[in-house]
C-alpha cells in the first residue's frame, strides 16, 4: 500500500516521538522494577535524585554524557554518509591508545598548553585511522563496513591487551596499567567528580559537526552519498573518497572519548574504558535522529541514566548492577529498535485532531 | 447488454491526496476499452481497486451486473479478471511453460501440470492466435514475444477481462502495432479488454470506447470513432494543447562534442556500446532514439563522464577523454557540458533533500554556493528561487522536500539546474518521462530555444514522437550501436521503427 497517512509534524518527529519512546521505556521498567519488589516510584525517585541530585551527581552525569556525545556524533557522522559504522568501541580504544602514547612520549618535556592539544590531536589521528582500515576495505574491495567495524572492536581490544600486558606496563606494576601521565596533561576537571573539560571539546564537536553537515559544500556531497549514492556520482562526488572522510571523521569522534577518559579522570592508560559507550553511541545518535541537537539530548539522559542507575544499584540492594543495565537495554530497545513503533498510533492521533 | 464491468462512485484517498474521486464508469463486454489520462491522474489506482490490490474507500465494484467485493487479486482472478503488469513477472531462465504455470502447479509432481498446461498453450494459441514456442527460455524470447507470455499467463488463468497497464512502454512501434492486433482478435474471440495508457496515438489506434481521467475523476466519456487526439489531449489537460512544436530550422556552429570507436565493456566482458561514431554541434538537437535498454543509457553515463570509455576516444569543447584520461563528471560540467539524467529520482535529485538542495547538485563545490569553504544558505536558496521563477517550478518553497513535488515539476528544476549555466553541450535523458503534457510542451520549448542560443543539444528518449519533433538530426540505437542516421526532415515512424528492431540499417 502507498502511505495511506499523513506525515507527522517535524516537532511531533523530533521531540514528541522520543519523549513517548522514554516514557513506555519507563513504563516496562516500572512493571518489572514491580515485579521484583521494589515501589517503581520510589526507585525513580532515587534514579533521579542519583542523577541530578547534587552539584557532584550532576557532574558526573555530564561526564558520562560526554562518552554519548562524542560517540553518538560519531555514529551520526557516517551515517548520514550512508554508512553503519558500529566500530566506536575500537576506534574509542585506539584514540585512547594514541593520547596515551603521545603523552607517554612527550608529558616530560611539554607543557600542558602544548600537551593538550598535541594528545588530543593524537586521539583522533589514531580513532581515524582505526575506522580508515574498515573504510579502505569498504571503498576499494567492496567488504561490508558493519562486519569489518565490527571485528576491528575485537581486534583493537585483543591490541590493548597485548600492547598493556607486555609493553606499555609500568616497570614493577602487577596491574596492566601504563605509569601515571605529568600533570602537564590533565584536562582541567571538576572537584568531586569526573566531569571535565571534554564536554566543551564534545559540544564543540557538536557545533562543527552541525556546521560541517549542513553548511559545507563537504558535508553536503556525504549526505547527498548517503541519501542516494548514484545522484552523488552523477554530482561529481568521487564516493571512495567520500567513504574515507566520513569514516575517518567518525573515526575521531570516536577516539575523542579517550581524551575525556584517560586525560581527564584515569591520568594513565588502562584496560577497557571504553565499557560500551561505542555501541551506545548508536542508541544514542538514532534517538538523537543523529542531529547533534538530538545527540545532546540523547547524551544527557543516557548520562543519566548511567549515574542515577549507579545509584540506584548502591541504594536498593534487591536492584542489582545488572538490573541498571536491563534499564538502560530497554531505553536503548525502545529509543532504538523500537523507534518508530509508536509513530502509527501518534499519525493516528493526529489525523483524528485534524480530519483531512 | 449488461456491462463486464461496472465501477459506480469509487473513492479513493491516501492520506490527504484525494486520488480517485467518485469514479463511475462502464466496461463494455468484448471490446476494448482505453481509460487515458496524464500520471497522477488515478488510472493505476482505480485498476489496483478493480484489481484488489487496494480498497475503495466509497463505491462499488460490480462483475457482470453483480456487486462483488475485491479483497485480494485472487478475488479479482476468480472473477475473470487478469492484469498484465507494465513490467513482466516472468522468470528469465524458466521456459514459457514453466513460467505459465508457476503458481498453478496443479499438484505436488510438475509432470502431470505441465503436459495438461502444454495442451492448454496449444489450444489458447489456436483460439487465440498467440503463437510462441512452449520450450523456449524467456531470456531468449524478443520483448513483444514476452509480452504475448504475460497475455497467455493471463488467459492460461482462465481470465475473460484482461486489464493492460501501459502495455507499449518497452515495445517498438511495430511490436505495438502486433500487440494491437493480438487484442483485435482477443476482441474478436469475446475477451474484454481494458487499456491504459497515456499515449494518445494507441488510444485512437486500438480502442472502442474511451474515458478520460483527470485529477482523480472521469471527465469525459467518447466513443473513439468520434474523437482524435487533439480533443483527447485537450481533455487530459483541461485547456487547449499543441501538440506540434514550431521551431526554425537549426544553424549549425562548430563541433562541440564528438566520439570516435567509442567502446564500452562492462566487467563481465558485455560490449555494452559498439563503435560509436558521433558528433554534436553547437546550435542543433540530435535525437537519440532506440527501444529502452540498447546503450542508451551507457552511452550518456560516457558523455557524462560518469563511466570512462574501454577504448576510443570522446572529444568535448576541446578535452579529449579516453580509457587513459577519463573524465568525471565534475570536471565535464566545469567544462560546460550539462546532464539531465535519464532517471532523476534515482540520480538527478535527492528526495530527501529540500528543493534548493536539489537544485545546487552537482554545483555544490562552486561559488556563490559554496566560499570560504562554506555553504552559503542565503545564495542556495535565492538560486532556487530564481530556478523556480523561471522554469515555472510549482509551488515555489525552496524549502519543501524535492520529493514533493510532482514529477513534472522535479524534472523542470533539474532541467532549470543544468540550463542555468547556459551550458555549451546539453545531454538530455528521457526529457519528459513521467511528466504531464503541460509540461511536456514547456520542456520542449525550453530546449528549443537552448538550441537557438547555440547549445548543442543531445536528447536520448523512448518516446519516438518526443525524438521526432525534437530533433534535427535523428540517430537510432540498437544492441549498443548507432544503426542508422536520418535527418528530422525525413524521417517517418516506419523506418525509424525497423532500424530500431534491428531490421535494417540506414
Amino acid at each position: 500500500m502507498k502511505a495511506a497517512r499523513r506525515p507527522l509534524p517535524v516537532w511531533a518527529d523530533i521531540i514528541l516521538l522520543p519523549l513517548v519512546n522514554v516514557a513506555l521505556a519507563f513504563v516496562t521498567v516500572g512493571i518489572i522494577v514491580r515485579v521484583i519488589g521494589v515501589n517503581p516510584f520510589h526507585a525513580l525517585n532515587l534514579l533521579i535524585a542519583g542523577a541530578v541530585g547534587s552539584p557532584e551527581s550532576i557532574g558526573y552525569t555530564l561526564y558520562y554524557a560526554t562518552n554519548f556525545i562524542f560517540t553518538g556524533l560519531a555514529v551520526a557522522v557516517a551515517f548520514h554518509g550512508g554508512l553503519f559504522n558500529i566500530g566506536g568501541e575500537g576506534q574509542a580504544y585506539l584514540g585512547g591508545l594514541g593520547c596515551g602514547l603521545a603523552i607517554l612520549a612527550l608529558d616530560r618535556y611539554l607543557p600542558a598548553w602544548a600537551m593538550i592539544p598535541i594528545a588530543i590531536a593524537a586521539a583522533a589521528l589514531f580513532g581515524a585511522a582505526w575506522a580508515a582500515v574498515p573504510a579502505w576495505l569498504q571503498a576499494w574491495r567492496g567488504s561490508h563496513i558493519v562486519i569489518t567495524t565490527i571485528m576491528f572492536n575485537f581486534v583493537a581490544a585483543a591490541l590493548m591487551v597485548y600492547l598493556m600486558v607486555n609493553v606499555l606496563i609500568a616497570p614493577g606494576s602487577m596491574t596492566p596499567q601504563s605509569r601515571n601521565f605529568e600533570p602537564s596533561s590533565s584536562l582541567p576537571a571538576m572537584t568531586g567528580s569526573a566531569l571535565n573539560l571534554s564536554l566543551a571539546l564534545a559540544l564543540g564537536c557538536c557545533v562543527a559537526v552541525w556546521i560541517f553537515l549542513w553548511h559545507t559544500p563537504w558535508g553536503y556531497a556525504l549526505r547527498t552519498m548517503g541519501h542516494n549514492p548514484e545522484a552523488a556520482v552523477y554530482a561529481g562526488t568521487n564516493l571512495r573518497h567520500m567513504t574515507m572522510l566520513a569514516m575517518c571523521l567518525s573515526g575521531a569522534l570516536a577516539g575523542f572519548v579517550g581524551v575525556n577518559e584517560l586525560m581527564g579522570v584515569h591520568h594513565r592508560i588502562v584496560l577497557d574504558f571504553p565499557a560500551g559507550y561505542g555501541f551506545a553511541g548508536i542508541a544514542v545518535a538514532l534517538m538523537g535522529r543523529n542531529h547533534p541537537l538530538g545527540i545532546v539530548v540523547a547524551a544527557l539522559l543516557f548520562g543519566a541514566l548511567q549515574q542515577g542507575g549507579a545509584e540506584l544499584a548502591f541504594e536498593i540492594p534487591t536492584i542489582t548492577r545488572e538490573m541498571v543495565v536491563v534499564i538502560q537495554g530497554l531505553v536503548i530497545l525502545f529509543s532504538g529498535a523500537l523507534v518508530q513503533l509508536p509513530r502509527p498510533w501518534l499519525q493516528g492521533l493526529f489525523a483524528f485532531r485534524r480530519p483531512s | 447488454m449488461t456491462p463486464a464491468i461496472e465501477l459506480v462512485g469509487i473513492d479513493k484517498s491516501f492520506g490527504s491526496v484525494h486520488a480517485v474521486r467518485g469514479v463511475s464508469l462502464a466496461i463494455e463486454k468484448g471490446a476494448i476499452t482505453g481509460i487515458v489520462g496524464e500520471n497522477g491522474a488515478g488510472k493505476s489506482t482505480l485498476m489496483s481497486i478493480l484489481y484488489g490490490l487496494y480498497h475503495a474507500d466509497a463505491g462499488e465494484i460490480r462483475v457482470d451486473g453483480q456487486p462483488v467485493r475485491m479483497e485480494s487479486p485472487h478475488d479479482a482472478i476468480a472473477r475473470g479478471i487478469g492484469m498484465v503488469h507494465q513490467h513482466f513477472m516472468l522468470i528469465d531462465t524458466f521456459t514459457v511453460l514453466e513460467n505459465l504455470v508457476l503458481g498453478a502447479e496443479g499438484g505436488p509432481l510438475l509432470a502431470g501440470g505441465l503436459a495438461a498446461a502444454r495442451a492448454e498453450l496449444a489450444r489458447l494459441s489456436r483460439d487465440y492466435g498467440l503463437t510462441v514456442d512452449p520450450d523456449a527460455k524467456i531470456a531468449d524470447l524478443s520483448v513483444g514475444e514476452q509480452q504475448r507470455v504475460e497475455i497467455l499467463k493471463v488467459l492460461f488463468r482462465g481470465a475473460r477481462i484482461l486489464i493492460l497497464d501501459e502495455p507499449s512502454a518497452v515495445l517498438t512501434p511495430q511490436e505495438t502495432d502486433q500487440l494491437f492486433r493480438i487484442l483485435a482478435t482477443l476482441r474478436q474471440r469475446g475477451v474484454t479488454i481494458v487499456l491504459i495508457t497515456h499515449k494518445l496515438r494507441e488510444i485512437v489506434a486500438a480502442t472502442d470506447r474511451v474515458y478520460v481521467m483527470r485529477q482523480g475523476q472521469v471527465v469525459a466519456e467518447r466513443r473513439t470513432a468520434e474523437t482524435d487526439a487533439e480533443e483527447l489531449a485537450e481533455l487530459m489537460v483541461g485547456r487547449k494543447v499543441r501538440l506540434q512544436l514550431d521551431k526554425a530550422a537549426a544553424h549549425r556552429g562548430e563541433v562541440r562534442l564528438k566520439a570516435e570507436r567509442l567502446r564500452l565493456v562492462d566487467g563481465r566482458g558485455v560490449v555494452l556500446l559498439d563503435d560509436i561514431d558521433l558528433e554534436l554541434r553547437a546550435g542543433e538537437i540530435v535525437g537519440i532514439a532506440g527501444v529502452s535498454g540498447n546503450g542508451q543509457t551507457e552511452l550518456l553515463q560516457v558523455l557524462a563522464g560518469i563511466r570512462p570509455p574501454s577504448s576510443g576516444t570522446l572529444t568535448v569543447c576541446g578535452r579529449t577523454i579516453d580509457a587513459r584520461h577519463p573524465g568525471d563528471p565534475a570536471e565535464m560540467r566545469e567544462i560546460g557540458v550539462a546532464h539531465v539524467p535519464e532517471d532523476r529520482l534515482r540520480q538527478g535529485m535527492v528526495a530527501a533533500f529540500r528543493a534548493s538542495e536539489t537544485a545546487i547538485l552537482g554545483y555544490h563545490e562552486q561559488p556563490p554556493f559554496s566560499r570560504n569553504y562554506l555553504l552559503r544558505g542565503p545564495a542556495v536558496g535565492a538560486h532556487c528561487a530564481k530556478l523556480m521563477e523561471r522554469f515555472d517550478v510549482r509551488p515555489r518553497v525552496p524549502g519543501l522536500r524535492s520529493s514533493s513535488f510532482s514529477g513534472g515539476n522535479q524534472q523542470k528544476l533539474v532541467l532549470a539546474r543544468e540550463m542555468a549555466r547556459d551550458p555549451k553541450v546539453l545531454l538530455v535523458g528521457q526529457p519528459t518521462r513521467g511528466v504531464d503534457i503541460g509540461a511536456i510542451e514547456f520542456i520542449h520549448r525550453e530546449l528549443v530555444k537552448s538550441r537557438d542560443a547555440g547549445c548543442a543539444v543531445l536528447v536520448v528518449s523512448v518516446e519516438l514522437d518526443e525524438i521526432l519533433s525534437l530533433a534535427d538530426r535523428i540517430l537510432v540505437m540498437f544492441a549498443g550501436r548507432i544503426v542508422g542516421e536520418v535527418e528530422s526532415g525525413r524521417a517517418d515512424e516506419r523506418t525509424l521503427g525497423l532500424m530500431m528492431a534491428g531490421a535494417k540499417a540506414a
